[in-house]
């Protein structure tokens, strides 16, 4: 099994680092012909803005969104969360997502950088240390979304809708290899 | 369930570095310009008065930029703002946080405050950039709390060979720290005027512990490439986007180029009709106290 690691922009090195720790075969994913070499994949934490114009810019949509359709497992962090959403609600102009999940996010739903912080969040009931970084939140998760994790305020900050996995946080900067581990279940089922 | 959540912490500074990689930050002066930075495609914008190109001709003690300024910018787009302090000047940086920008950049292209103290940078709780010319410099500002380095080069010139030289000697030293034997590091350590147990954990690791940009000088889609290919993190770019003859076009093609920095078609592509390159000064004719690359240490 290999997992690819879309690579245009965004902490890549983090996902490949915890996945070789794993034991898992990586590829970084840099145009659509990766995409056919892959079993699954993880869109990592980047700048969704950016991630969205090179989408566009290397005519990755399509690709990617048939790469979605297919069933196989993607998983989205951060960033990688906001492209997978159906709908962000405040959105940067001319950024789209690749609309794959039913959930409406917010970006940087918890402040500027001053608000940005690590925690242990209970991940599928398991802890999971994680950090959250300009961090979004899902403000609406549709009828065939789990959701995965909720902070104490209530905030749902990760959710699965079958072959989709996102979280709004970063488990790949804390060394935890839990969520990882998760989502490879994911791909062997 | 949260039991505690931990701001500001080591991590959650170089945290937001990580998301940067890969990514073009832009120098900006105002919203108009922030816009055509994120619509580019900009990973973070650094809101400044005047561009380094401007510091340059312009002369005079360049100081942080008005809060106005700065906030307009911030209200203007979605992706990090970054805004610069005088080197040494603690309460610029504690003006700049009370702000809420996102990072702070601590910046021999202002003029400095204090000729030889850094800010203390583990006072503050939002992150911290600092620029190096070599291994020595970048460890001694993560020393002192930096949570990102930025080459140098020299700004404002539009010449890349000063950032050629400051990220081959940043990571020309890694390498050569990384062949040494345990027994060598203390006197690497000293050679490097660098906190031993940051020497060894470079040697070990093979990378600094903090992300690497490059700056000052890169003005092209193959200068940005050339970086990337050398083994840089990613790519400010100052005076050489909003001084050249197509901003709107040069921003994209820059971000472009260092995304796909080892495909040649690619950045030929965007190298295409882009009009005038910013002007640009020879780095040797500049005269020593106007290097720029020279203050800090």
């Amino acid at each position: 099994m290999r997992v690819g690691v879309f690579a245009l922009q965004g902490d890549v090195r983090e996902h490949l680092l915890i996945l070789s720790k794993l034991g898992v075969d990586t590829l970084e994913v840099r145009n659509a012909t990766a995409l056919n070499e892959i079993d699954s994949l993880i869109l990592p934490g980047g700048e969704s803005t950016t991630m969205s114009k090179l989408i566009d810019i290397f005519d990755l949509r399509k690709p990617l969104q048939e790469f979605i359709v297919s069933g196989k497992p993607v998983f989205g962090t951060c960033a990688g969360m906001i492209m997978l959403a159906s709908n962000v609600v405040d959105s940067a102009a001319g950024q789209q997502s690749l609309n794959a999940m039913d959930i409406s996010v917010q970006r940087n739903a918890f402040g500027s950088q001053l608000d940005s912080f690590e925690a242990t969040v209970s991940f599928a009931g398991q802890d999971a240390k994680v950090a959250f970084i300009r961090a979004p939140k899902v403000l609406e998760a549709g009828d065939g979304v789990e959701v995965l994790s909720k902070l104490e305020d209530g905030s749902i900050v990760a959710v699965r809708q079958k072959n989709l996995l996102a979280t709004a946080f970063h488990p790949e900067l804390t060394g935890d290899s839990s969520v990882h581990s998760y989502f490879l279940g994911m791909a062997q089922s | 369930m949260s039991p505690s959540k931990n701001e500001a912490t080591p991590l959650v500074k170089r945290g937001l570095a990580e998301m940067l990689k890969g990514g073009v930050i832009m120098d900006v002066v105002n919203v108009e310009q922030a816009k055509i930075a994120e619509d580019s495609g900009a990973v973070a914008v650094m809101a400044l008065e005047r561009v380094p190109a401007d510091i340059r001709a312009q002369g005079g003690v360049a100081r942080m930029s008005d809060p106005d300024m700065i906030e307009d910018i911030m209200k203007a787009v979605s992706i990090p703002v970054m805004a610069k302090a005088r080197i040494g000047h603690f309460v610029e940086a504690q003006v700049l946080q009370s702000l809420k920008v996102d990072y702070i950049d601590e910046s021999e292209v202002l003029s400095p405050a204090d000729y030889v103290n850094h800010i203390d940078k583990w006072k503050f709780d939002v992150p911290f950039v600092c620029g190096a010319t070599n291994l020595g410099e970048a460890l001694r500002r993560i020393s002192e709390g930096a949570a990102m380095i930025r080459s140098k080069g020299e700004a404002g010139t539009g010449d890349v060979s000063e950032a050629t030289k400051h990220i081959r000697t940043i990571l020309g030293e890694i390498n050569s720290l990384s062949a040494k034997s345990e027994d060598e590091l203390y006197v690497a350590a000293k050679e490097l005027q660098a906190p031993y147990d940051l020497v060894r954990e470079v040697a070990r690791t093979k990378k600094l512990p903090v992300v690497l940009f490059v700056a000052g000088g890169v003005a092209t889609p193959a200068d940005a490439a050339m970086m990337m290919q050398m083994g840089a993190d990613g790519v400010f770019v100052g005076s050489g986007i909003f001084k050249s003859g197509d901003p709107v076009k040069r921003a994209a093609a820059i971000v472009k180029a260092v995304a796909a920095f080892n495909d040649p078609a690619v950045i030929a592509e965007s190298s295409r009709g882009l009009g005038e390159a910013m002007v640009g000064i020879n780095v040797s004719d500049l005269p020593a106290p106007h290097r720029l690359s020279e203050r800090g240490w």
